[in-house]
């Protein structure tokens, strides 16, 4: 039994295989309807500033081609910013650019982005390189989010940001996500990306994976993971429940950021939360989700909600 | 929940048992064999009548054989130059009819027709109407009730009478009154009178025996016997035949087997050949024009939706690979359009094709991705360049001999240029490793759809009984409610249930 698990061990173990997930979770719990709102980030960030949910300023956005010739006006003098596809996803398409040099531009890694390139991007965004199914699409620049002081050197080339899984407004677990130089600074999990599970009652740290395998320190720095802990946690599930209020998808992914100065900002949401997330807690999600289902649903306050996620959620259930 | 699923395997199992019991329904209708390879045998018999024509008038009648049990009649003809033919079904058998104003001399006439052995073909044999009193001549009348004063006793039945009876006359040497009776009369007409003559329904019959290239044979005299609503027929020098297989029956009632008005000399002798045919063609030839069936379509048309109809088990296979066993493939049903492709080049030929001509456009479209094109220029490009990657793979194996090579033309362009898209993007976005893990993904469920499709049992199936593919509806349907593991969630879950076993 070294190379297989048995499904009844799994399903012992409360995991959610992927096609429960699209069946039971995405298929009954999300409104099809709902899903631009989280696919298109012009639109989340429309609906999160209606909401009062915090996010990343939108410095500005591209939907034609002709635009893209006149990108370093529109830039001007930035010098930390992010380009990302409105309907991108997997962080495809995302460049972050760190600073500026004779005229070029920095990424995290300090490899050097031309104007050209940037055009490119720009171009290839617009025409739907990165978009589901290649439908045209529009390429959004974001300030850049300044990683708090604590994370400098766990996370390399990005700013590590925070996976909730909100279930009918229940955040029921979340892990922290950290670049690698193998990931090219993305946090994603299948790109080689850490994954960090975290305690849903206090936000420490519980253990690490990479490509699926346990690990107890960082790959490129070698820093011990297994002490994090997440500033501000109460508020960050907060504001993963109000994501819940403001799309109505019942079964959400949330990655939230921690910036230096204005603390969580939601980044972007996903009505497909991946599995990965059950391996980073090494825990299954099934008895949360049965503990949520369990509950009398009458739409309490965010705090109830919050609160009921740090008592019954957290240590017990798991 | 419970009600709404039950509802749901439901649907799904009466789509089944519908598309089983149509095919069954059309099966059972038209004769399609559910096998590919059925093949039954058919035979193509001539009779040859040969006879002196006096001058006169000339009217030849022929009896034909009638209808038997594992047998099937698919085409006769009589036609026989100068003479009129027509087949005469007035009397109790059909008989061949030949009419000529006048002929004179040696003269002779075939009748051909062509069998098809059915062993499902059965007919309900009629109950003789009467029982014929025989009559026995003189002397030999004594005989008679003597020999079955003999026999009577020892008997339960017709059937073991007649038994008695056919062993009686081959033992050596006979009894005194069998010796006086086979004196007077032929084996056949003696053991159907003495049935007679004790109450059971038995006649004599002419058959033909069945055997491949013979040439110039007579009809042999057998009787039948009637025993439990069936006749039973027996050889006179070998008893009882329970095999009839290879026997045509040709002549069972009253009239002869030959009757020539206005000619001599008049003979019959028979000629036999047979062959081995798909009992699909055979099918074919004796379904009847209202059974609309892809038969009835054009022969091209006919080999496009050969290959058309396998499609929907393609696509259950590719459901199948990706629900269950969880293999990533670029493109949901990129791979059965593969499949499709591969089922027309052939497996090997086609990969190779495949693999060299995707490769070879993903490294002409790195240099392509620097000049900075539109995406919708970029893949109009990708798809000019596959063409000329196919051209020069086609010529180049074609001057090396290797004829297989041409077979990367069956390839659609389109299919082409999306692939090595498709794979461009991924490589650029998720790196050459993901690239590479559904590139190979995409192939393998396309080898594994391609071998379902290229499976001559499958392709028989699809063409022949389209209904099936409620069948295979029924079985996505189902797999599209599967929400047990992946096989390959097994291995990434692998971690989670470690710890358990700590």
């Amino acid at each position: 039994m070294n190379l297989l698990a048995l499904p009844c061990t799994l399903r012992k173990r409360g995991v959610i295989g992927m096609n429960q997930r699209n069946f039971e979770l995405v298929g009954a719990c999300n409104d099809r309807k709902a899903y631009p709102l989280v696919d298109n980030k012009l639109f989340t960030k429309r609906l999160a500033a209606k909401a009062g949910i915090p996010m990343p300023e939108l410095l500005g956005e591209l939907s034609r081609q002709f635009e893209v010739e006149k990108i370093s006006e529109r830039i001007g003098e930035l010098d930390k910013f992010v380009i990302k596809p409105a309907q991108g996803s997997g962080g495809r398409g995302i460049l972050v650019i760190h600073g500026r040099k004779d005229g070029h531009y920095l990424k995290s890694s300090g490899d050097v982005v031309t104007t050209a390139q940037l055009k490119r991007l720009l171009s290839n965004i617009i025409s739907g390189l990165y978009s589901l199914g290649g439908r045209a699409d529009s390429a959004i620049i974001e300030s850049l989010v300044v990683a708090s002081e604590m994370f400098a050197q766990i996370s390399i080339g990005g700013v590590p940001d925070i996976r909730v899984v909100v279930f009918r407004g229940y955040p029921i677990m979340a892990m922290l996500r950290l670049g690698t130089l193998n990931s090219e600074g993305k946090a994603n999990l299948h790109q080689g990306g850490i994954g960090v599970g975290l305690d849903l009652r206090t936000g420490t740290g519980l253990g690490a994976v990479q490509y699926n395998r346990r690990i107890t320190h960082h790959p490129d720095s070698g820093v011990p993971l297994d002490g994090i802990h997440i500033p501000e946690w109460k508020s960050l599930l907060a504001l993963a429940c109000r994501c819940y209020d403001a799309t109505n998808l019942g079964y959400l992914g949330c990655d939230i950021v921690i910036d230096a100065e204005a603390g969580p900002l939601l980044l972007e949401m996903n009505a497909r939360p991946g599995l990965a997330i059950q391996l980073a807690n090494d825990c299954g999600l099934a008895p949360r989700l049965h503990a949520v289902r369990t509950r009398v649903a009458f739409a309490p306050s965010v705090d109830e909600r919050v609160a009921f996620a740090l008592d019954a959620l957290g240590g017990a259930v798991a | 929940m419970s009600w709404e699923r039950w509802s749901y395997a439901l649907a799904a199992v009466l789509l089944a048992v519908a598309g089983i019991a149509i095919s069954m329904y059309r099966q059972a209708y038209t004769g399609i064999p559910l096998l590919p390879d059925e093949e039954r045998r058919v035979w193509q018999i001539e009779a040859r009548v040969e006879f002196i024509a006096s001058g006169e008038p000339a009217e030849v009648l022929l009896t034909l054989p009638p209808a038997q049990d594992g047998f099937l009649v698919l085409s006769e003809s009589g036609a026989s130059s100068g003479f009129g033919f027509t087949v005469d079904r007035a009397g109790p058998q059909r008989r061949a009819h030949w009419t000529k104003r006048s002929a004179s001399g040696q003269q002779t006439l075939f009748y051909q027709m062509d069998l098809v052995e059915d062993p499902q073909h059965q007919i309900t044999p009629a109950m003789p109407s009467e029982v014929f009193e025989a009559y026995f001549a003189g002397p030999y009348t004594t005989a008679a009730s003597e020999v079955l004063n003999d026999f009577l006793p020892k008997s339960t039945g017709a059937k073991s009478l007649a038994d008695q009876l056919v062993q009686a006359i081959n033992t050596s040497p006979l009894s005194q009154n069998m010796r006086l009776l086979r004196q007077g009369h032929d084996a056949a007409p003696l053991i159907a009178a003495l049935l007679s003559r004790a109450g059971i329904a038995a006649r004599t019959v002419k058959a033909l025996q069945l055997e491949d290239g013979r040439r110039h044979q007579p009809l042999h005299d057998y009787v039948q016997v009637w025993h439990e609503d069936n006749w039973l027929l027996y050889d006179l020098e070998r008893g009882r035949l329970d095999d009839t297989a290879d026997l045509l029956l040709w002549q069972t009632g009253t009239p002869s087997v030959i009757d020539v008005v206005g000619g001599s000399r008049s003979q019959v002798t028979f000629s036999m050949t047979s062959q081995t045919q798909s009992a699909l063609t055979l099918s074919r030839l004796t379904t009847s024009p209202f059974d609309l069936s892809l038969h009835d379509l054009p022969i091209a048309e006919q080999g496009m939706f050969k290959l058309i109809m396998t499609l929907p088990v393609g696509a259950l296979v590719v459901v199948f690979m990706r629900l269950v066993v969880g293999i990533r493939t670029s493109g949901t049903f990129m791979p059965v359009l593969i499949a499709l492709t591969f089922v027309q080049t052939e497996l090997l030929a086609g990969m190779i094709g495949l693999v060299v001509v995707v490769g070879a456009a993903l490294l002409l479209r790195s240099y392509l991705s620097s000049l900075n094109l539109l995406l919708v220029a970029r893949i109009a490009t990708l798809v000019v360049v596959v063409i000329a990657l196919v051209l020069i793979l086609a010529v180049v194996s074609y001057r090396l001999g290797l004829i297989s090579g041409l077979a990367i033309t069956f390839f659609p362009m389109v299919i082409l240029a999306w692939t090595v898209e498709r794979m461009s993007i991924l490589w650029e976005e998720e790196g050459a490793g993901e690239a590479l893990i559904q590139g190979t993904g995409s192939l393998v469920v396309a080898v594994c759809a391609y071998a379902m499709m290229s499976l001559e049992i499958v392709r028989h199936l699809a063409f022949n009984f389209p209904e099936l593919n409620m069948l295979v509806l029924a079985g996505i349907l189902l797999l599209g409610r599967y929400t047990g593991y992946r096989l390959t969630e097994l291995v990434r879950f692998l971690p989670l249930a470690r710890r358990e076993s700590q």
